[in-house]
This record gives C-alpha cells, sequence and structure tokens, in this order.
C-alpha cells in the first residue's frame, strides 16, 4: 500500500501521480506497477502503469492519460488525492527496461503516454551520466497532450515529435500520423545498430515495429510493450 | 478486441513464480517457437487473460483472477526457462 503524496497536472487528461512506498526496492526504468482499486461492494480493477521515476527512493511518480471508457484512470486523474491509499505491486517486469550498463545508442519511440517508461530511461541516462547515445521519436495528437516537454528538451536528447491531430504555430507541416518514411528519416540508421524501446497504442507499436523489420533492423533489437487502446 | 502482450503478465505471474516471467522464454507446444513471454499476445479476458504464440497464435496458457486466487492453465507451454 502506498500513500499519494502528490500530484500535478501534465496535460488536459494527463497527470502525475506521486506515490509514497515505505520499503520499495527501487526499480529499473521501463518497469511497471499494477494498481489495484476495490469498489465498496469487493469489485476489483488492476491496470498496469509505467513508472516515470527511477532508482532507489522510496517516491515514486507514475503518469496517467486518462482513457474515457477505464475503470481505473478516471479516478487516477480526476478523483485521487494527497493522503489517499493506493494498492500497488511492483516494480514489475526485466524486459521492456534500459540499464546504465548498456552502452549502445537507443532509439526510443513513443506513442501517446507510451512516452512514460521512456521519460524513465532519459531520466535514468542523465541520472547515470551514460554517454550512450539517446534519441527519441514522440507521436502525440496536439502539442498540449506532450508529458514532460520542458524536461526533454532539458534533457540533451534529441526529440522528434510528430503531431497527429493538431500541430504548433510554425510548424513546417500540417498534422498527420507517423509515416514509414518519416520514421526512417526519425531514426538511428541501421549501420550504428541501435537498440529500439517502442510503447504506445497496439495498432501504433505494431505498425512500427512492422516498418522497423521493412526498413532492415532486426527483430531483436526491437523491445515493444502494447497499452491496447 | 485489442490485445496487449506478455509484460502485462508480470504482475499476474509474480504471485506464482519468483523470477520475473516476462523475460522467461517459453516454448510453445504447437509451432514449437521459443520466445520471451513478453512477445507473447496477451488478450485481456477479465477476470483473467488468454495468452497466444506470437507466432502461431495457438493457446499457450490462460490466467483466470478470482480476488485472492489465481488460476494458471500451461496447456500450450512445453517448456519454460528463467535466468
Amino acid at each position: 500500500m502506498g500513500t499519494v503524496e502528490s500530484t500535478s497536472t501534465l496535460t488536459p487528461s494527463g497527470r502525475s501521480i506521486t506515490v509514497s512506498l515505505p520499503g520499495w526496492p527501487g526499480n529499473i526504468a521501463g518497469q511497471h506497477v499494477d494498481v489495484r482499486l476495490t469498489a465498496p461492494d469487493g469489485y476489483q480493477a488492476v491496470r498496469s502503469y509505467s513508472i516515470a521515476s527511477v532508482g532507489p527512493a522510496e517516491l515514486v511518480e507514475l503518469a496517467v492519460d486518462k482513457l474515457p471508457t477505464g475503470e481505473v484512470s478516471p479516478y487516477l486523474v480526476d478523483d485521487v488525492q494527497p493522503g489517499d491509499m493506493l494498492e500497488l505491486r511492483g516494480p514489475l517486469g526485466g524486459w521492456f527496461v534500459w540499464k546504465p550498463e548498456q552502452t549502445g545508442p537507443v532509439q526510443l519511440i513513443a506513442g501517446g503516454s507510451g512516452v512514460v517508461p521512456l521519460v524513465s530511461m532519459v531520466r535514468s541516462h542523465t541520472a547515470s551520466g551514460s554517454d550512450a547515445p539517446f534519441r527519441m521519436l514522440y507521436s502525440v495528437r496536439t502539442p498540449d497532450d506532450v508529458f514532460y516537454r520542458e524536461e526533454l528538451a532539458g534533457s540533451g536528447v534529441q526529440v522528434d515529435y510528430v503531431y497527429t491531430r493538431a500541430v504548433p504555430a510554425g510548424w513546417p507541416t500540417g498534422p498527420g500520423r507517423l509515416t514509414k518514411d518519416r520514421l526512417a528519416a526519425s531514426v538511428f540508421p541501421v549501420s550504428e545498430t541501435p537498440a529500439f524501446f517502442v510503447c504506445g497504442p497496439t495498432a501504433f507499436v505494431e505498425a512500427v515495429a512492422t516498418w522497423l523489420v521493412e526498413l532492415g533492423y532486426p527483430a531483436e533489437t526491437i523491445k515493444t510493450e502494447r497499452f491496447g487502446g | 478486441m485489442t490485445h496487449l502482450d506478455g509484460n502485462v503478465l508480470a504482475g499476474p505471474l509474480s504471485e506464482l513464480f519468483r523470477a520475473d516471467m516476462t523475460t522467461a522464454t517459453g516454448r510453445c507446444a504447437h509451432c514449437g517457437d521459443v520466445s520471451v513471454l513478453a512477445e507473447a499476445v496477451v488478450y485481456d479476458a477479465a477476470p483473467g487473460w488468454c495468452v497466444r504464440c506470437h507466432v502461431c497464435d495457438d493457446v499457450l496458457m490462460t490466467l483466470v483472477q478470482a480476488g485472492e486466487r489465481l488460476r494458471v492453465d500451461l496447456r500450450g507451454v512445453t517448456a519454460l526457462e528463467v535466468g
């Protein structure tokens, strides 16, 4: 059980929630927690949320985007308040993770709130002083929907944005979905043998992974995490 | 119905196994493919999950969560390996 320490608004539908978890063993960048909510009648719902924070602290930051039809995310984004208790299980997952001892180039590819575990990788990269080349491609609906824009801008990691529904003033192109050509132009070349981490809605992740293989990147270098949608 | 992947099984399977099972490899009983569980195709079939091979789509396992009880049926996995 954790206690909500603080919350902050990230976007119109997104919120950062920091939970105090005494005894938390720390987490690796990319891991997640399962959040379990129990209704007064005993009905339970469990959902997985990526951890935005990284390292040994007993304060764990989650970043949640509200799914209007969701059973758990509306509560986390609209209702939960500092002092409330949350039932968490974690840290979970050892596959979709980046560790500072990995020295090769890393290409992060995010769809929407799929950026959250990738933000934790950027934070781990910064905190560890890693000199592994990092690059991010971030597909998002509108400029207002970007999570952690200022932090990413200050991280030293090159971030390429793709806006699917609305673009900032002065943006050179109109809104549109990521294409294979745009993907090819925005990621490390095959010759640099990057490791890929792709996270987002299932359809986005599978399109990107398919294109990457077609572009000549070995399938075993592409790690994916789908959150449905 | 959209699907997820084996990363989502880390929590439920932690109730049964000590090691992280998303990095465990499993062999599909139907086609023989050996892959990490994180790459399996997972359908959320509340109150549980149906886990399918990402190569041949045959059922690897099903999980049913009822309150504090978890039942795992490993019908389509002939070998699990961790470490």
